[in-house]
């Protein structure tokens, strides 16, 4: 059985980062040009990981499935960045940053991964202002913070409410220069399709060119997937419509270890469905929470427009509930409250699925030259999706699935139970515990792919500068195409009725009621037969149009949806593990009488780690006990 | 609501295109452009014929992905959206609806509306950067910048890519594209030490790819999706010619 070694260093907290990197192993430089490493996915953290790696002189091979780097769904982050710089001078430090963090994530997240997070967010604003990212400035020309969901501080960084795409560009601009350095050989529109291991440890990818559907096969000595969350397991989410799991899900197939699937985001501030032809559901930055206050009536059904209900009939169930955060609780407990509203039939709009986001007050206050500042282009976006205009109405919201703290198991070095496949940010599972905080998937992105995988590599590629070349021309190569061939043949030779995105929707539907905000029992084991059983319809009844060997965006999708069917069944079979309620994952059966979440820290304070036994086979579960040695684990409150 | 779509078809890179007319009736007007396309391949598939291959992702105007030229525009008759944030309820009952890939040299078509865009990536490569290796950047503080500079740099700065301002130009120019990008830069004191090789290089790679020159028609500015200002072309002229002089 292979044991769990998290190799967390040894010493206070808040030395550890510091003692690790002063022992790690280095690569000299001229050993660090024979050294080839993979790099899967462009956004935030695989572009700064590749464009790191390529200037300490690694030969780097970066693959994206979108037709730029540029366009990875980093690019849709709004809010901000975090970052503990302590401008605003009201009390932040790294300190605060990783309690907070810590807590948000209603300790379920490693203590030393954690920490080092906020240590390096820092080095990561510097490191974005350097390379001329427009973060908002004050009139003194110093950069502007703002706060955000579950904290008392203000640490955001922000550029309007484009945040993410600013810091990708800028991320986009230091991948250009390795690759015009040639130091970083950059291979857009391939989707990686399998993971090769050679001798138990990573060693290459087999992709699928998407122009040509050539299979293509790419060798090193080390792998990094970036390759991002599970989101659209759900189909509708606020995820870019071709985001999917299957990198990771190959992975574990592999012999990674899959942890804490069932941790999920559900953001409660999206514009709400508004038909079932809809393809995602569109954010609106938590950010807008700083100056909007979210109510619903206070009559049930009550269908006169919003500005029409006076004061004293709106429930503002936030501030009334949780008076020490308000609007600014954070993303679970928002969502979960929304849901409550909606549910005990006081949601407003045509489907009662939806609450108020308001910005009267605020524009009262301000001026909306103040508020246009901050939010202009999130106004204007929601005027332009649902034709409201937010300066005169309350926005409608509701919860949209949104980010995975779950993915593949990492130890301290941020690499999986696999020897040389590393993976960092939202395909790993490591800093967010159960619940992410806002701006902070920013900050981890940019501090794992800049500041961590640059250090912990090298610890591991010290070992491998003995290590010639990899062929390509390997039975382990050869093996691995012709497992995705053939899975590509029987995709295509089904020719049924239904299409894969008939499928995925219909999936979606049964994790969105069943493993979404809520979870009990019953719904979990009804959802798994369930799921089963739409697996083996898409199996006899999917239709694919077209061949393998060319441009076939219907053959890519078919394939991340038959991995969601696996990856779903294998979220419910954690939810279903896991008994109690701990941020996200809401289990009925675990709550306190007023309706709070309840955590069960004596049986269930660990990581739960699935390894893969085979399709069709029951999954192992491995647990990593969580030990806390710096906080006091207590009852996670923002009343 | 009906539409006749009257879409170019093109197998590959290749193959001789073509315009196809298709007549559709399930459309709502609650439906996005995409989403209405989405639903028009889903009654291909299920006849048995191939759907229409386009380019699309974030769903939310932002990524830059999707590119199209409907009824006349880049990212069809409605100013300042993206193709994906276009909605069916702004096209008329029985309407014949146009859409057409980009069509520039330096942008060949891959599929029906799938373009390759890579010559932009090329001209961002040549120059689009601050050299700053990670680690050696200073305290963030240590630079202020006035603000309106900072404001005017991210107003050039969320350029997406999408190429509608080549689309939309006569001659195919991308100077709105490349400008954007040299004057975030030029805007701020990080970019000052680079600035004269940065835009040289950048200008001489479009140049080199085939892209027209300008001709100050602005149509550029008119069909951006993000309301990129041509003032940056004016800009961009101006740090080329200090650049070649000094």
């Amino acid at each position: 059985m292979t044991k769990l070694d998290s190799k967390i260093p040894e010493g206070p907290l808040a030395q550890k980062w510091t003692s690790y990197k002063n022992k790690a192993k280095l690569v000299n430089p001229a050993n660090k040009k024979k050294l080839d490493i993979i790099v899967v996915g462009t956004g935030l953290a695989g572009a700064g990981a590749a464009s790191s790696l390529g200037e300490l002189g690694y030969n780097v091979k970066n693959f994206c499935y979108q037709d730029s780097p540029r366009r990875a769904h980093s690019v849709a982050a709004q809010g901000g960045i975090n970052a503990a710089k302590n401008y605003k001078n009201d009390g932040d430090s790294i300190y605060r940053l990783f309690y907070d963090m810590i807590k948000g994530g209603d300790f379920r997240a490693r203590e030393a991964n954690v920490y080092r997070a906020a240590e390096v967010s820092n080095d990561v604003i510097d490191h974005f202002t350097a390379m001329g990212v427009p973060f908002a400035r004050d009139y003194g020309g110093n950069l502007d913070n703002r706060s955000f969901g579950g904290v008392q501080v203000s640490r955001t960084f922000y550029a309007k409410g484009q945040t993410g795409q600013q810091c990708l560009l800028g991320t986009y601009s230091s991948l250009n220069r390795q690759i015009n350095k040639g130091s970083v050989t950059m291979f857009p529109r391939r989707e990686m399709l399998d993971l090769v291991l050679i001798d138990g440890k990573a060693r290459g990818i087999i992709v699928r060119n998407l122009v040509t559907g050539e299979i293509e096969r790419h060798s090193a000595h080390a792998v990094v997937l970036a390759s991002g969350g599970y989101g659209t397991v759900y189909y509708l989410s606020t995820l870019a419509v071709n985001s999917n799991a299957s990198a990771a899900w190959k992975a574990h197939r592999k012999g990674a270890f899959f942890a804490n699937p069932s941790f999920v985001q559900i953001h409660p501030t999206s514009i709400p469905q508004l038909n079932d032809y809809q393809a995602k559901l569109t954010l609106m930055s938590e950010s807008l929470r700083n100056d909007g206050r979210i109510w619903t009536p206070k009559e049930k059904n009550d269908k006169r427009h919003a500005n029409d209900i006076p004061e004293e009939e709106r429930d503002y169930y936030l501030e009334r509930r949780y008076p020490a955060f308000g609007n600014l609780v954070p993303r679970d407990v928002a969502s979960r409250a929304a849901k409550e509203r909606c549910d005990a039939g006081y949601g407003v709009g045509e489907t009662g699925l939806a609450v108020n986001l308001d910005f009267r007050d605020a524009i009262n206050k301000q001026g909306k030259k103040a508020i246009e500042d901050k939010y202009g282009n999130l106004f204007e976006m929601y005027e332009t999706i649902t034709g409201i205009n937010p300066y005169k109405e309350p926005m409608r919201i509701y919860p949209a699935g949104h980010y995975t703290m779950g993915g593949l198991w990492v130890d301290y070095e941020l690499m999986t139970t696999i020897p040389g496949l590393f993976s960092i940010v939202e395909s790993n599972f490591s800093d967010h515990g159960a619940n992410r905080l806002g701006a902070s998937s920013l900050m981890q992105a940019s501090g794992d792919g800049y500041f961590i995988i640059p250090y912990t590599i090298g610890n591991y590629l010290a070992d491998e500068i003995r290590t010639p070349r990899i062929s390509t021309d390997t039975l382990e190569f050869d093996e691995a195409e012709n497992v995705v061939k053939e899975k590509i043949e029987k995709l295509l030779a089904i020719k049924g009725t239904e299409t894969a995105t008939s499928f995925h929707k219909r999936l979606g539907r049964i994790m969105w009621d069943y493993c979404g905000m809520s979870r009990n029992e019953k719904g979990l084991k009804k959802a798994f037969d369930m799921v089963k059983e739409l697996e083996k319809e898409f199996w006899s009844n999917l239709i694919v149009p077209g061949k393998g060997h060319d441009l076939n965006m219907e053959l890519e999708k078919a394939g991340r949806v038959a991995d969601y069917f696996e990856l779903a069944e294998l979220m419910i079979t954690d939810a279903l593990n896991r008994k109690e309620s701990c941020g996200a994952h809401f289990r009925e059966e675990s709550q306190t009488p007023e309706g709070e979440a309840m955590r069960d820290d004596k049986n269930y304070m660990y990581v739960a780690a699935w390894e893969s036994m085979g399709k069709g086979k029951l999954p192992k579960l491995h647990k990593e006990d969580l030990v806390f040695e710096e906080v006091e684990v207590k009852v996670r409150s923002y009343k | 609501m009906k539409v006749k779509l009257k879409i170019w078809r093109q197998e590959n890179a290749k193959a001789k295109g073509s315009f196809q007319t298709y007549n559709f009736d399930e459309v709502s007007p609650e439906m996005s452009f995409l989403e209405m396309l989405d639903a028009f391949n889903t009654k291909l598939i299920t006849e048995g014929k191939e759907p229409v291959a386009f380019d699309h992702d974030c769903r939310e105007g932002i990524c830059g992905s999707c590119a199209m030229y409907i009824n006349g525009h880049p990212h069809g008759p409605v100013s300042g959206i993206t193709t994906c944030h276009l909605s069916m309820r702004m096209f008329k009952d029985g309407e014949t609806i146009t859409v057409e890939p980009w069509r520039a040299k330096a942008f060949p078509v891959i599929k029906d509306l799938i373009i390759d865009r890579t010559a932009f990536d090329k001209i961002q490569l040549a120059g689009g950067f601050i050299s700053s290796n990670v680690g050696s950047a200073p305290e963030a503080h240590s630079m202020p910048v006035i603000k309106k500079n900072a404001d005017d740099a991210f107003d050039a700065a969320i350029c997406i890519g999408c190429g509608a301002c080549v689309a939309a130009c006569k001659n195919a120019s991308a100077m709105l594209f490349v400008s954007a990008k040299v004057s975030q830069f030029a805007l701020l004191p990080q970019g000052k030490v680079e600035a004269k090789e940065r835009v040289q290089k950048m200008v001489a790679k479009m140049d080199d790819l085939g892209f027209g020159n300008c001709t100050n028609t602005y149509a550029c500015e008119a069909e951006c999706p993000k309301e990129i200002s041509v003032t940056n072309i004016a800009r961009m002229n101006r740090e080329f010619l200090c650049a070649k002089v000094s």
